[in-house]
């Protein structure tokens, strides 16, 4: 037993260091270009925007295996696991950090100044201290924000549903960009003589649950880009469809899924401009120079299987001026 | 693997090391299954980050951070000794009030503190670059940390509360009293387990509510993993045990992320992960006095 312990022991510490060794030696081809891309969680929207990254770089002339190197990690939410990657991808030393979502972004900034860092779907960056400013960040972080044009949202509800004064919302109060995103909506809807009622869902196994309380007390229900919510969209929408409450989503993901309306940019989108932003620095561009912008690009998605099910007509004006009708 | 990204492991699982010094302390001192690390370690977090940006000294809100950790070790304790409810139910019970206890106390999912001034914030000046300088230091702070836990068990407070966790019938015989044992343990280990939380949050430049997702589970790992190497006869090497496991753990993270090589991606670390942990509870066989609470078996 003494030696099958000495034995584990020596494999355990042999393993890294044998791995060490040669990295340590080798240096990259000069003319390629290398992109590192770390991500908080697995998630539908976070993947397309991942996908939207390397698109736009493949536009821009970056094509992985031909002229960039394309390293891409997960840490699965945990936030060590995020820690660690940040260090992996710093110690390679790579053209440009991409990071999505807010915690993974962070730490990036925390692990280094000098490398280029584009961060993506950050809906506050400033308020997460990535950046001081949007206009001109300076330092070596820039990015792409995902913050919802609230007010058009609200706009669109009482444009497919006029009747609406009372809007419910369910959301992750352990989400930052949910929280800062519903506290928008407390403060837009009065201004479109809309009250406002939040239902509390932790976890996609309350969101369920969450819609339910909802049942009775208001005429629309938004769902904000929350994660939590929108990996149990479906839960919603059987609420919506079982008590004729119309689902409007800050996505337009979120359409095919059963939500009425929604006017919004996708993820793809988000990645695609961020990934513009990337050839721009691949191109010499300074990250300090670039300023932190919204996504420009927003389309109208409508479902009208929804609409018909949830018990409200979609004008023909809007359906004309809708990017995807779902039938 | 990069030096970097080595040292960044070995940074990670210093910090680390203190949760399993915690973990130590309640599950193998205590034989008290606490799960309470989760809620406490991004308390630690919070408590920091909100402080330090509430314009404190980063020690003192470190400082601070350990006695909040301490007070839900304590409730965790208050609810089994007092109470009477199943230790293992009662740190769940705690973990998942944290949760919103956390929320409460940042006012927002996630305080950040790039830019901050940090107990790490001196570093930046070095000569040396700060991920060389990072693990120096907190090698030295977690030593310290342990040298003081080590101390302390063998003190005749510390004896009395092994004694505690062994037998406590035997421990009440001889004049002990077990419930206040429990209660100063779960403390000091939920403190162990906060302060790592708010050097983590310094150290990676923000506090966020998500940050406790399986710290027992890692903290666990790092016990158990520990033991596999270096047998905890003694104290002193119980401890270094929890230390060396933890750095392991995080070395085995690195290499997972670096596994391209044999075909494993970022989405198999938990795979990984828990091969690692069966590993090192098989291997060294049955010569570990302590399997059998772990493993369920009935060979004591």
């Amino acid at each position: 037993m003494k030696a099958i312990r000495f034995g584990f022991a020596a494999f355990a510490f042999a393993v890294p260091l044998a791995i060490a060794a040669p990295a340590l030696t080798t240096t990259a081809a000069a003319a390629e270009k290398h992109v590192a891309i770390t991500q908080i969680v697995e998630h539908p929207a976070l993947d397309a925007a991942r996908k939207g990254v390397k698109d736009a770089l493949a536009e821009a002339g970056f094509i992985e295996g031909k002229n960039l190197k394309w390293t891409y990690e997960n840490a699965q939410g945990n936030g060590a696991t995020a820690a660690q990657i940040a260090k992996k991808f710093v110690g390679e030393s790579p053209d440009v950090i991409v990071a999505i979502a807010t915690p993974s972004a962070q730490t990036v900034a925390a692990s280094t100044k000098s490398i280029p860092l584009v961060f993506s779907a950050v809906t506050d960056p400033v308020g997460a201290k990535l950046v001081n400013n949007w206009a001109k960040p300076g330092g070596n972080v820039t990015g792409i924000s995902d913050m919802s044009p609230i007010p058009a949202h609200l706009k669109l509800i009482k444009d497919v549903a006029p009747g609406t004064k009372r809007l419910g919302v369910v959301s992750n109060p352990g989400e930052a960009n949910s929280v800062s995103l519903v506290n928008m909506v407390k403060n837009e809807a009065p201004k479109l003589g809309m009250t406002v009622t939040v239902a509390v869902a932790t976890k996609s196994g309350d969101v369920l649950a969450a819609a339910r309380s909802l049942v009775g007390k208001v005429d629309a229900i938004y769902i904000p880009t929350d994660n939590t919510v929108i990996s149990a969209f479906e839960a919603v929408v059987k609420v919506g469809m079982d008590a004729k409450i119309p689902v409007f989503a800050g996505d337009t993901d979120s359409v095919p899924r059963g939500a009425v309306a929604a006017l919004g940019f996708n993820y793809y989108d988000v990645g695609r401009e961020t990934g513009q932003m990337v050839a721009k620095i691949l191109n010499g561009a300074k990250p300090g120079d670039i300023s932190v912008s919204l996504v420009k690009k927003l389309e109208l998605a409508v479902n009208l299987k929804s609409a018909t099910a949830m018990g409200v007509t979609i004008s023909q004006a809007l359906i004309d001026k809708a990017k995807n009708v779902v039938k | 693997m990069s030096l970097i990204a080595f040292l960044g492991a070995v940074e990670v699982g210093l910090i680390f090391g203190l949760v399993a010094l915690g973990v130590f302390l309640s599950f193998r001192v205590l034989q008290f299954p606490d799960l309470t690390v989760d809620g406490s370690f991004p308390m630690g977090a919070a408590v920091a980050a909100v402080l330090i940006v509430g314009g404190m000294n980063p020690y003192l809100a470190t400082c601070a951070a350990a006695l909040g950790g301490g007070v839900a070790g304590l409730v965790t304790a208050w609810l089994n000794v007092r109470l009477k409810i199943l230790h293992l139910l009662a740190s769940i019970l705690v973990m998942i009030a944290l949760y919103s206890v956390n929320l409460r106390i940042m006012g927002r999912p996630n305080v950040a503190l790039l830019g901050e001034e940090t107990v790490f914030k001196p570093l930046e000046d070095l000569a040396i670059p700060s991920y060389v300088a990072l693990p120096i230091v907190l090698l030295v702070m977690v030593i310290i940390a342990k040298l003081i836990l080590d101390r302390f068990l063998n003190s005749e407070i510390g004896l009395a509360m092994r004694a505690t966790g062994t037998n406590p019938r035997m421990a009440r015989a001889n004049g002990i009293n077990t419930g206040y044992m429990i209660l100063g343990g779960m403390a000091l280990s939920n403190a162990f387990v906060a302060v790592a939380g708010a050097l983590f949050a310094q150290s990676q430049g923000a506090a966020d509510v998500t940050l406790g997702v399986g710290v027992i589970v890692v903290g666990l790992a790092a016990v158990i993993g520990g033991e596999a190497l270096v047998t905890p006869k003694t104290i002193f090497r119980a401890t270094v045990a929890c230390i060396v496991g933890s750095i392991l753990y995080r070395v085995a993270v690195a290499l997972a992320l670096n596994a391209d090589f044999i075909g494993l991606k970022a989405q198999d670390l938990n795979l990984v992960t828990a091969v690692l942990v069966v590993l090192a509870m098989v291997l060294p066989g049955a010569r570990n006095p302590l399997k059998s609470v772990f493993t369920g078996g009935g060979d004591k």
